[in-house]
């Protein structure tokens, strides 16, 4: 910073400090919030994971025995929990992904042939992104009952059994998906709607002139033109199935046994709920799944930046 | 238009109106439930049309003093406004200066930000709980006001936006002596209008619909937001799916009065953070 001597100038000194001052006083307020609620947490995790911890009282050391009593200590009790709820969220991954990106990508598609009514279409499939998870898992708790839903009623009226969706595997995992199908594709689906307005014309009419139908235009034209989109709704849909965590408490309660209890879930019985909660091993499990959940991210990263 | 062309347009009528049904279905029979008698509710054969036509479920959600609904509504509207308006603030003020400003280190401390983005929310559940009830903000709307403002989402939408925007309108201003606070707040910030909504209505509607961060940091029924009071009501009420569905029919109607009228907003902002993000 330059200052000048005396008084005689003081038009230059004033602009060069205030320059200097000013970028600061427009990015000051967000960065102080940045720094406390997620610089600092993101260190402070770490280190309440190297500790025994309720919340309360003092943080007492215990070195590694958190990530040991989840990842290799085969006779804690806390190994079987994780892994049962690292299952869970597995099989809810590979079952859900699939159909949250196939759905989406066939209504997209048939939305931009530009059948009448598309806007309605468009609008009604997004429209149940817009409401909370609990509004949607009550919906379909009250579709799925087993008694009173409306799926049984119809099921029951083709002189089939009452299914148990709620309380018996596989069933479970079938409700799980669908109201998860159901609240969430509209996103996944308005991307894929972008992409496939970016996607020029001309190359469909050149694949016409070359005598390729419909399905080979999809193949060669279609899914190439969404490789970006494509590959950016996988790595998200992927992250946000891997952070499932409402539906299951609220429908299954994590059942029948520990079905369900996938990994968020599990992290918030032990961290947040019963009388001696268990900051420590949360912070443990958060870690873990959190370096699962970054290194998803990091692939992503590795594409997009590949592609340009 | 070639026939090949009619064709699929038909093939995708057919298949859009299958789909419809699955999406429509459910709706209409969470209305239908919430306007019979709870005693109609279950009946067997079940009527899409309600028998008797009553509002009472949702005149007993509002009436009730065991499940303060109107309190929760009141929750997560202070809570949602409040923390939108900071929002755009400070995220607007951030993405100026990290747009139209000039100072040492502008794009390392802008990307290094932005990397952040890639922390996956759940490694900070646990640190940030013990930091509010470190504060003493356990139960108070500062713990679902201020954590959230440390996003750095709306500073990557907002300065896309802000970059787009001709320099000869600032530089004009400048050399009539403006300051650049009066620059940020009369020239740009009336400009980025349209991003600024797209914005409000992200940050809106994910703070309305937030779950498990309420469901933590509030204990006392009182002040719970929408959704964990829905969410513990559905144990209270002992499964009376009528007055449920009215409750759920209420939780919905800000959020879709909102879309009906930004719905345009909406799909322009996902399309353009998705694709660019």
């Amino acid at each position: 910073m330059a200052i000048t001597k005396t008084g005689d100038q003081p038009p230059v000194y004033k602009r060069n400090w205030k320059e200097k001052l000013t970028p600061l006083l427009f990015i000051g307020p967000h960065l102080i919030f940045f720094l406390i609620f997620l610089a600092y947490p993101t260190i402070y995790g770490f280190i309440i994971s190297f500790h025994n911890w309720n919340f309360f009282g003092d943080m007492s050391f215990v070195g590694l025995q958190n990530y040991a009593n989840i990842l290799w200590n085969t006779d804690s009790l806390f190994f079987e929990y994780f892994w049962s709820a690292f299952r869970a969220t597995f099989i809810f991954v590979i079952l859900s992904v699939p159909p949250l990106i196939l759905i989406p990508l066939f209504i997209a598609i048939a939305i931009n042939a530009r059948p009448p009514g598309q806007n309605f279409f468009r609008a009604l499939f997004y429209a149940p992104s817009l409401l909370s998870v609990v509004t949607v898992v009550l919906i379909w708790i009250w579709l799925l009952d087993t008694n009173a839903g409306l799926v049984n009623y119809y099921i029951g009226t083709l002189g089939l059994d009452a299914i148990p969706w709620l309380t018996r595997t596989p069933w479970v995992w079938i409700s799980l998906v669908v109201m998860t199908i159901w609240w969430t594709i509209g996103t996944n689906m308005i991307l894929f709607l972008a992409g496939l307005g970016e996607i020029p014309d001309h190359l469909y009419e050149a694949a016409k002139i070359d005598g390729a139908n419909k399905i080979q235009q999809f193949f060669h034209v279609t899914l190439p033109g969404l490789k970006g989109p494509l590959a950016f709704v996988v790595v998200m849909t992927t992250l946000a199935s891997f952070n499932v965590m409402a539906q299951p408490q609220l429908a299954t309660g994590g059942g029948p046994g520990y079905e369900t209890r996938v990994l968020i879930l599990y992290i918030y019985d032990t961290a947040f709920t019963g009388g001696n909660p268990r900051a420590g091993l949360g912070a443990a499990m958060s870690v873990v799944l959190g370096m699962i959940l970054l290194s998803i991210s990091l692939i992503q990263f590795k594409l997009m930046t590949r592609e340009k | 238009m070639n026939n090949e062309d009619k064709v699929s347009k038909r093939i995708s009528l057919v298949f859009l109106c299958v789909m419809a049904l699955f999406w429509i279905l459910p709706l209409l029979w969470v209305i239908s439930t919430s306007l019979k008698p709870e005693s109609q509710a279950i009946s067997w054969p079940i009527r899409w049309i309600p028998e008797t036509l009553t509002f009472e479920n949702y005149a007993d959600v509002f009436m009730r003093q065991d499940v303060p609904v109107m309190r929760w509504f009141f929750n997560s509207f202070f809570v949602a406004t409040v923390h939108t308006l900071l929002m755009l603030l400070f995220n607007s003020m951030s993405a100026y200066a990290f747009s139209r400003l000039r100072f040492r280190g502008r794009d390392v401390l802008f990307w290094s930000l932005m990397g952040t983005m890639m922390i996956p929310p759940v490694m900070n559940l646990v640190p940030l709980y013990g930091l509010i009830s470190t504060l003493g903000w356990v139960n108070n709307y500062a713990a679902l006001i201020f954590p959230g403002l440390a996003s750095v989402f709306g500073i990557f939408l907002l300065r896309q936006f802000f970059i787009g925007i001709p320099a000869e309108l600032e530089e004009a201003a400048r050399i009539d002596g403006a300051s650049a606070f009066y620059i940020y707040w009369k020239i740009i910030l009336p400009l980025a209008k349209p991003s600024l909504i797209v914005l409000a209505l992200f940050t809106f509607m994910a703070n309305w619909n937030d779950y498990l961060w309420p469901l933590i940091v509030t204990t006392s029924a009182d002040m719970r937001t929408l959704p964990v009071g829905l969410a513990i009501m559905q144990g209270q009420f002992n499964i009376q799916f009528a007055k449920l569905m009215a409750a759920t029919v209420l939780s919905a109607i800000p959020v879709i009065i909102l879309f009906v009228f930004a719905q345009k907003f909406i799909v322009k902002g996902i399309a353009l953070t998705g694709i660019k993000g």
